[in-house]
């Protein structure tokens, strides 16, 4: 044993055989501040706790009283649909369409005033180098971070008046206010109140179609559904949104993925080459609306 | 028993010293609110702090319920909100949240720029901060874009527009964030990864050395 008694305690650096020298690395200590500096564990941070309990609990306030907004799903054919950032983004977006920020000059609105403005920011300490701290002796340091507050303030106001007005002109309801207003609605008439997935809304069209009995006869009722909804094997409704007749006709006599070919089973089932016909036609025609 | 434990591993790791200098740091009287109240400003930094944890700690939970795929992400959103017990609670925190974590930022930014507290020998730690609150605006815009709705999709259009109009690396940048020529399953594959992964590591590693910096240097002295 390298210590003598039980108790000592040995404090190993690197290779164990050699103790710790007894010199602490330097604490910063705050003796040459006048007043009451205290532990950081518990007293201060029982303090900052509290303060955190505060904001926690407004918070929590914010998040019950308001649910965070959704609207409708992404559809990138919707040319009505207004763009507009997170709130925080909206100075940056705001600047890029001013006509001097835009076009030809865009360069400026996307490069320049940002890099100027976040490079010298991130530089602040190297550019404002004086031994100086109080904000009112450092008047060009404080002044420009003035005037780029307002800048921000002002162009993060102006862009959402103008989103604003823009909803109002073009008589938009913003999607995620639709979307709680129909939710509501089918709620209290006892729907479902989720928004419906593209497959579900497909109606059957042409349900009295005489190819609706071949349909039967040639057995696709039993995995495909006697509505097309589907069970065993997807659903058809809509599926000449997918294929064309003569997709259909090809997946009925060969199969395709984990569908058999059913040729041999609908002849034997009596189902003519004429009626098959029809039946891919009835099927090409499942389109959405 | 749990001194026990604690005396167990203490001697063979010697972890005394290690939370001792966290707990036993002096909290000098100018920035504790007990004592001046106007000291509430130097709660920022802390707060903003506290609201990351939420963020990380609501992300974990959001992940069990979402799909980063643009057939299901949208659904998985609202299924998460309008079915999952206390769904529209934790997302309501993330969304929010993520709001509250930017004023927070930017107020303790404020702090730290009018009470000069950057300047030496604190600059690197005020470098870090700038790269915590980019990374921070990162989180943002790719956060923005997983719900899949059409707000999302189409500021997301924007943002790369505006990123494909910077000189020379504008078009690469753009493909790289989008994974192709378009906004779509690619895109939202990545901003999950990048929003889930690779921003929160980067996230973790300079707020260590935000975190080592202040106690290696100490809070700037009143003023």
């Amino acid at each position: 044993m390298a210590h003598g008694s039980k108790d000592e305690k040995v404090v190993y650096v690197g290779d164990s055989r050699v103790k710790k020298k007894s010199s602490q690395p330097l604490q910063p200590d705050y003796s040459s501040y006048p007043g009451k500096s205290e532990a950081f564990i518990p007293n201060f941070l029982l303090k900052e706790w509290m303060v955190g309990a505060v904001v926690l609990v407004g918070f929590l306030v914010l998040t019950i009283s308001e649910a965070p907004p959704l609207g409708y799903p992404a559809d990138p054919n919707n040319a009505a649909f207004i763009p507009i950032p997170d709130w925080y983004f909206l100075f940056l977006y705001q600047l890029l369409k001013y006509p001097y920020a835009a076009g030809d000059y865009v360069l400026i609105g996307t490069v320049l005033i940002p890099g100027i403005a976040f490079g010298g920011l991130m530089l602040a300490p190297f550019l404002d180098t004086g031994n100086e701290r109080r904000f009112y002796k450092r008047p060009i340091a404080t002044s420009l971070m003035l005037v780029s507050l307002a800048a921000c303030v002002y162009l993060t106001v102006v862009s959402w008046d103008q989103y604003q007005h823009e909803l109002e002109v073009q008589k938009i309801e913003p999607e995620h206010h639709k979307r709680v207003r129909e939710a509501e609605k089918n709620a209290l008439a006892g729907k479902p109140y989720n928004h419906p997935k593209p497959n579900d809304s497909v109606a059957l069209v042409a349900a009295d179609d005489p190819a609706m009995e071949t349909y039967k006869k040639a057995t696709c009722i039993a995995c495909h559904g006697g509505e097309l909804e589907g069970g065993g094997a997807p659903a058809l409704l809509g599926v000449g949104d997918r294929l064309s007749k003569e997709e259909i006709l090809t997946v009925i006599k060969d199969g395709r993925g984990a569908m058999p070919a059913m040729l041999d089973t609908a002849t034997k089932a009596g189902v003519t080459e004429e009626e098959l016909d029809k039946l891919a036609d009835w099927l090409a025609k499942q389109k959405k609306e | 028993m749990f001194k026990g434990v604690y005396n167990w591993i203490d001697e063979r790791l010697d972890i005394t010293p290690i939370w001792r200098d966290v707990a036993d740091h002096e909290v000098p009287e100018h920035v504790n609110p007990a004592h001046h109240f106007s000291a509430f400003v130097y709660c920022f930094g802390g707060l903003t702090f506290f609201i990351t944890v939420i963020q990380i700690l609501s992300g974990m939970f959001l992940t069990m319920s979402y799909v980063p795929d643009i057939q299901n992400a949208y659904y998985s959103v609202e299924y998460l909100q309008q079915r999952v017990a206390f769904g529209g609670i934790v997302r309501g925190m993330h969304h929010w949240g993520a709001s509250l974590v930017i004023v927070m930022m930017f107020l303790h930014t404020l702090r730290v720029f009018f009470t000069g507290s950057y300047k030496a020998p604190r600059e690197m730690n005020w470098v870090v901060g700038m790269l915590i609150f980019f990374v921070m605006l990162g989180l943002g815009f790719t956060g923005y874009l997983l719900p899949w709705d059409n707000k999302a999709y189409f500021a997301t259009k924007v943002g790369m527009e505006i990123a494909d109009t910077v000189p020379y690396i504008g078009p690469y940048l753009k493909e790289l964030m989008q994974g192709g020529e378009i906004v779509g399953a690619q895109t939202l594959t990545r901003f999950f990864a990048i929003h889930v992964f690779f921003l929160p590591a980067a996230l973790l590693g300079l707020l260590g050395a935000h975190f080592f910096m202040i106690r290696r240097q100490g809070i700037s002295g009143p003023l």
